[in-house]
């Protein structure tokens, strides 16, 4: 008990955030230089033939490099202020989630089904 | 039995936590700050999901592939990139307590900053000039609030760049300067994961449509 009472109040001096090493961060910039040019490589010479799958590439490379910079430059880690950062992200994502399919979702549906001189007699 | 009832009557009752435990100075800031950002990501994520709908809505107005420019994207992530790493470089001195070199890697920061701002401000206005004002349609209202939130944060982080860096030199790396230059140092990377997004899904994907 008087031993996690210490842990739970006297917090270090740098409140539980890692700094990250030289090391880390230019592991960090190399990689998000390459993820940065890779997409705009696809776009600007158009290597791949079909714009679906360019699509859903730039996507992964965006989502991959959104995680580089999480870990390499916001020293995101399951450890810090005992866990709670990462809680917070989690909701976060779970509400921008929510928010960006669901707008992107509702308002196809509306698009598609209410637009002006649509027969609406069609449908049972 | 009776003698505890006897010593609680006699003692003062008291209706809070009398072991007040030491809560240093700046403790829970940096988590303080996090929620912030959170709540700065959502903002993002209302104007992202914003311009995903009424992104395609030109109003017989120019698309993307006619205003977007991309090498001079390209350009601009770059700055945004070099700012962060020299921002990373600028926490390593402060690590260290070597106040030039922090101060000079902050220098070049805001100058990075600086050339991201004055690029963005160059395409707005060669937008504008050329007829597509916000006004013009629904893609470019929500195209200007998204791109121009992000702009403004930016603009908000070299105003406060600039405040530490004036703190540093008056009162160098003191405890309340090196907390601050880490909550600086979450919004600036933070940023740069919004452009992330933004390059990604305004810009390249624009010239996909």
């Amino acid at each position: 008990m008087t031993t996690a009472r210490t842990d739970d109040h006297s917090h270090p001096d740098d409140d539980g955030h890692a700094h990250g090493s030289l090391r880390s961060y230019l592991i960090g910039f190399g990689l998000s230089v390459v993820l940065t040019a890779i997409p705009f490589w696809l776009i600007m010479t158009g290597a791949l033939d079909s714009k679906q799958g360019t699509a859903l590439a730039i996507m992964a490379l965006a989502v991959i490099q959104i995680v580089v910079h999480m870990v390499f430059f916001l020293h995101m880690n399951v450890r810090s202020e005992n866990g709670w950062t990462m809680m917070a992200l989690i909701f976060t994502l779970v509400l921008v989630v929510i928010t960006l399919t669901g707008s992107l979702w509702v308002m196809y549906h509306l698009n598609t089904n209410m637009m002006p001189g649509h027969d609406m007699s069609q449908i049972p | 039995m009776s003698s505890s009832v006897v010593h609680e009557n006699s003692a003062t009752p008291t209706f809070y936590v009398v072991d007040e435990h030491d809560h240093p100075e700046g403790g829970s800031t940096m988590f303080g700050f996090w929620i912030y950002l959170m709540s700065d990501c959502l903002i993002f994520a209302v104007l992202f999901a914003t311009y995903g709908v009424l992104g395609g809505n030109y109003a017989a107005g120019p698309s993307p592939k006619d205003l977007f420019d991309l090498p001079l994207v390209a350009i601009n992530t770059s700055m945004l990139l070099f700012s962060s790493i020299t921002y990373g470089f600028a926490m390593l001195t402060m690590d260290k307590g070597r106040i030039g070199a922090t101060q000079a890697w902050l220098g070049l920061t805001g100058l990075f900053g600086l050339a991201f701002i004055g690029i963005e401000l160059y395409e707005f206005s060669h937008m504008i000039h050329e007829g597509a004002t916000p006004q013009r349609s629904a893609f470019l209202s929500s195209f200007f609030t998204l791109v121009g939130t992000h702009g403004l944060h930016v603009t908000v982080g070299l105003v406060w760049l600039t405040t530490l860096m004036i703190q540093v030199k008056r009162y160098g790396l003191i405890a309340a300067n090196k907390r601050r230059l880490m909550c600086l140092s979450m919004f600036w990377h933070f940023l740069d994961v919004i452009w992330i997004g933004v390059f990604t899904f305004v810009y390249l994907m624009g010239m996909l449509r």
